[in-house]
């Protein structure tokens, strides 16, 4: 079964794989070890975990404006979050996917995206259509 | 996005290739954000520091840099936000040679596209404060607040990409700070506790971003019964901004879009309160009397002339602990004053060392940190603390007086 998610318009290309999910905020400085690919803020709800190649799902975007430079680094690195869906990103992080070719989208029409998908789930992310379908 | 002729040319090219990346970066933001067109700024400020920035930012901008000088030029004056090396001062520090060089090429790419290396997060109070409905692009979120709040100017958070495509067109998105309806409040909060020094206003910023708790919030907050310093100012939107996305607050009866409720619709709104209790429990998490404190720093934002006479007047006579490090960072035209009349000279009679052009949270925290065995940290800016927890530290918030006697004694006091 599958489950489609609209969403607002987002950023870079149609992209799948396994969803990492928390009802937290994200922020690229303050959270992450980019150099372990691990969220390292020991306050974060995904503390510990590895965030390459997954989907993040997350509340919202906080804090630092470095996060925009931070994507493009993390993807030449290659440690990266393969897209991050958010209920509501902040500008920093929609220019930094920009920069980085990362995919991105925001603002789904059925509610709390961090209760819509659950860590595991496999899910394909359309930015250009505005859609995430979920497979169950 | 509509575009006029000068944009769709740079768009197809005929301006040179940073103008066209420019555009077509700015229409790929202004499309998820629902942008009408492009609003013409005047003033960039650019975030870079060699930490986030990395060795492929600074081959893109080294990319940039390679183009024509004509093709390659800002069109709008363009300033930076801190560096992440202090080059006079960084083996001391830590910090490698591979950092400074990072540090090195970047700002050399930057001043070929004639960006003026004001290495400063407080602009607004050194360079060049914009002024109410002034369009601008800034990046540091401190600066955008502040500046959005303050000053009455609009900006949103623009990121280092975004801020050098303003820088390369002049323009910017009309989104978000940019439009009257993302201005008027959408939360009102009422203080019963009157902050008092830089750290509670700090703290008090800290509440209202972590209650407001999107960038897409604006808090109005009334009951204030000082009208804050430019320097409380600064701690209370850099702690907000930090500990909440937020890129705009009013005060009700100080801030220029807000000489009443009505005026910003806080008055439709349900009030909060905002209690000693809220203050205190935001101050708790952050160390206790008696801790070990192996580095305290003066930073985020970084200090003004003000700030720097009130460091040295609070240190004059005495020496740090020999276990405890004290660093200060402030702006380079803050430096060459402070320097002429004493204050560095003062600070570091002490065992301090100030720090110019930089910020500490800015420049490899995670790897000084290690270099220096320092973990707990002690610092007046609540922004900072917030931030360092991430970066392998163990945080204490102490306001300006306790820092410096903390430094002193080796402990927190």
């Amino acid at each position: 079964m599958s489950i489609e998610l609209k969403c607002h318009v987002g950023i870079g290309p149609d992209v799948e794989g396994e969803a990492l999910v928390a009802q937290d905020n994200f922020s690229a400085r303050y959270d992450l070890d980019r150099l372990k690919g691990v969220f390292s803020r020991p306050q974060h709800a995904l503390f510990g975990e590895s965030y390459d190649g997954k989907i993040l799902v997350l509340n919202t975007a906080k804090g630092g404006v470095a996060s925009a430079w931070m994507l493009h680094e993390m993807k030449t690195r290659g440690l990266f979050p393969k897209a991050i869906l958010f209920n509501a990103a902040n500008t920093i992080l929609a220019q930094g996917a920009a920069l980085a070719d990362l995919s991105m989208c925001d603002r789904f029409e059925a509610g709390d995206v961090t209760t819509l998908i659950k860590s595991g789930e496999f899910v394909k992310v359309y930015p250009e259509k505005g859609l995430v379908v979920v497979e169950r | 996005m509509k575009l006029n002729d000068e944009e769709k040319a740079m768009l197809a090219g005929e301006l040179g290739e940073p103008r066209r990346w420019a555009i077509d970066h700015m229409m790929k933001v202004g499309r998820m954000f629902d942008a009408a067109d492009l609003v013409p700024v005047s003033q960039v400020h650019m975030m870079a520091d060699p930490e986030s920035v990395g060795e492929a930012g600074t081959e893109f901008m080294e990319q940039m840099a390679s183009h024509g000088e004509k093709e390659r030029r800002v069109a709008v004056p363009m300033i930076t936000d801190p560096r992440g090396v202090d080059l006079n001062y960084y083996r001391p520090l830590g910090q490698t040679e591979d950092m400074a060089n990072i540090e090195r090429r970047f700002v050399a790419a930057c001043e070929k596209l004639g960006i003026l290396m004001t290495n400063t997060c407080v602009n607004y109070q050194t360079v060049m404060p914009p002024v109410l409905g002034d369009h601008v692009a800034y990046g540091d979120t401190g600066v955008v607040i502040y500046c959005n709040s303050a000053c009455g100017a609009r900006s949103n958070f623009e990121g280092g990409p975004s801020a050098l495509a303003a820088g390369l067109t002049g323009r910017t998105p009309r989104y978000g700070l940019h439009l009257d309806e993302h201005r008027v409040a959408t939360k009102r909060y009422v203080v019963r506790e009157q902050p008092k020094g830089l750290t509670d206003w700090g703290v008090l910023g800290a509440v209202v971003g972590r209650r407001a708790g999107s960038y897409w919030e604006v808090p109005a907050i009334e009951g204030l019964e000082s009208v804050p310093t430019s320097d409380e100012m600064k701690h209370l939107g850099a702690a907000m901004a930090s500990y909440g996305s937020t890129p705009l607050f009013h005060l009700v009866g100080i801030t220029p879009e807000a000489p009443t409720a009505a005026a910003i619709g806080a008055d439709k709104l349900t009030a909060e309160d905002i209690t000693k209790a809220d203050l205190d429990e935001l101050r708790s998490s952050f160390g206790g009397k008696g801790d070990k404190v192996d580095v305290v720093v003066f930073a985020a934002p970084q200090l003004s002339i003000v700030e720097m006479q009130q460091v040295a007047d609070l240190i004059d006579g005495q020496k740090l602990h020999a276990d405890t490090a004290m660093l200060v960072c402030t702006s380079p035209t803050v430096y060459a004053d402070a320097t002429r009349m004493g204050l560095v000279g003062r600070i570091e009679a002490a065992g301090a060392k100030v720090l110019e052009g930089t910020c500490f949270y800015q420049q490899y925290a995670r790897e000084i940190g290690e270099a220096n065995g320092w973990k707990r940290l002690l610092s007046n800016s609540t922004k900072i603390v917030n931030i360092l927890g991430g970066y392998g530290y163990e945080p204490a918030l102490a306001d300006m007086q306790a820092c410096i006697a903390s430094a002193v004694a080796g402990e927190i006091v």
